[in-house]
């Protein structure tokens, strides 16, 4: 009986820690790509981005869950698209009432969390396959990789775009700030050297 | 011939100075998964053009004539998602009928449209730049998916270059891509300021 219990411990802690490490959604897995370009310019947007992609997560995967069992394949995408425009559209109110200066700069890339892969890839492979509580725990965990991503690629961009974090001033008084980095250009290339970054890393790691 | 005109900035525009992949970044994973043959990627740049062209104006017709008076903005997404998963339905039935070899060619990637970020992403971004005409609204979806081939097609021809090239391992794969569509991005910001 014992052993029953920790193997199914076992289970939740596997699916809550997957994503922050071994299947990070946006450095190992390279899905939903938008948002870490998009609203990474400065740390705030990032956080809220991820915090409404947290909720988004979160909820989709236990109404997808609870229904796994009424599922027609051929009738599955569509079904978990309106689920999750559901949750995006009362996340869009919500930021909206809220948090109007955050909706305002995250503007129309709070509804393409709809469309986001990583939300349609964990109903496809986990809620719609597994229980309530592992769908439940696995959304937190990808959701929270997927938020510590963004908020990794927007530390780096906020910093050397604006010297600033948060509005406090970190950089020292002689660095002059890279306009670029706040740029289209500037995502691109950060994402790619920290991709870069990670492959090394983990090869190093694999090497040991 | 004014109306031409402005027609005509605005397909400038989205094409080359407002490029949803460079300067808004949606559509990032089929620019990254499918550009690395020009053949494939010249087909889904085509499927997707016709796809947004097709969803653009629908979504707009359905807002202008549908939601709007009704006052129910509030069920716009679900609309608009409900829109573009019928039009990706259609395409793919006609491509299978008419097309296999191309068919088989998409896998994958022909549903994935309906959950393509340039699809919904110009559904959206005709309500932001209050686009108020029918004509407007067809030539700037169809203009947004032509932007997207022209991105993706660019991305092929020097990914199918890259291939020859001594790229350091940890690079190798997706961060060279990123990288690539940088500099890329950097080429398009010298459009910038043409037109709005």
């Amino acid at each position: 009986m014992a052993k029953n219990d920790s193997g199914r411990i076992g289970v939740y802690k596997r699916a809550l820690l997957a994503g922050l490490w071994r299947e990070n959604p946006t450095f190992r897995l390279l899905i939903g790509m938008c948002p870490p370009l998009a609203v990474t310019t400065a740390v705030k947007p990032a956080l809220t981005m991820g915090l409404s992609v947290i909720f988004v997560l979160v909820c989709s995967n236990v109404v997808v869950s609870l229904m796994r069992n009424l599922l027609k394949p051929h009738l599955r995408i569509i079904m978990f698209t309106l689920t999750i425009s559901t949750f995006v559209t009362i996340c869009d109110l919500y930021l909206k009432a809220f948090f109007p200066d955050m909706s305002e700069i995250l503007g129309a890339y709070v509804p393409l969390i709809i469309v986001n892969c990583l939300i349609i890839f964990r109903a496809e492979a986990c809620a719609s396959k597994a229980g309530l509580i592992v769908s439940v725990l696995d959304a937190i965990g990808m959701g929270a990789g997927f938020t510590l991503a963004l908020c990794i690629i927007a530390g780096i961009r906020e910093v050397l775009s604006s010297g600033c974090i948060f509005g406090f001033r970190v950089m020292p008084g002689w660095f002059v700030p890279w306009a670029s980095m706040s740029m289209p250009v500037g995502a691109f290339v950060t994402l790619g050297l920290f991709l870069g970054l990670v492959n090394t890393f983990t090869r190093k790691m694999k090497k040991d | 011939m004014d109306r031409f005109f402005v027609l005509l900035t605005g397909f400038l525009s989205v094409v080359l100075v407002n490029n949803f992949v460079f300067t808004k970044f949606l559509g990032t994973c089929p620019y990254v998964g499918v550009s690395d043959r020009i053949s494939s990627a010249f087909g889904m740049g085509l499927a997707v053009t016709f796809v947004t062209t097709l969803s653009g104006t629908l979504t707009w017709l359905m807002d202008d004539l549908v939601l709007m008076p009704l006052g129910l903005e509030i069920a716009r997404y679900i609309c608009y998602i409900v829109i573009i998963a019928g039009a990706v339905q259609l395409v793919e039935m006609y491509v299978r009928k008419f097309v296999p070899s191309l068919y088989k060619a998409f896998g994958i990637f022909l549903p994935l449209i309906s959950t393509n970020c340039v699809v919904l992403g110009i559904c959206l971004f005709l309500d932001v730049w209050e686009t108020d005409n029918l004509l407007e609204a067809a030539v700037l979806s169809a203009g947004v998916g032509i932007g997207f081939t022209l991105a993706i097609c660019i991305m092929a021809c020097i990914r199918e270059q890259l291939k020859l090239a001594d790229v350091p391992a940890c690079l190798k794969g997706m961060p060279i891509t990123l990288i690539t569509a940088g500099l890329l991005a950097l080429a398009f910001m010298g459009f910038a300021g043409m037109i709005r």
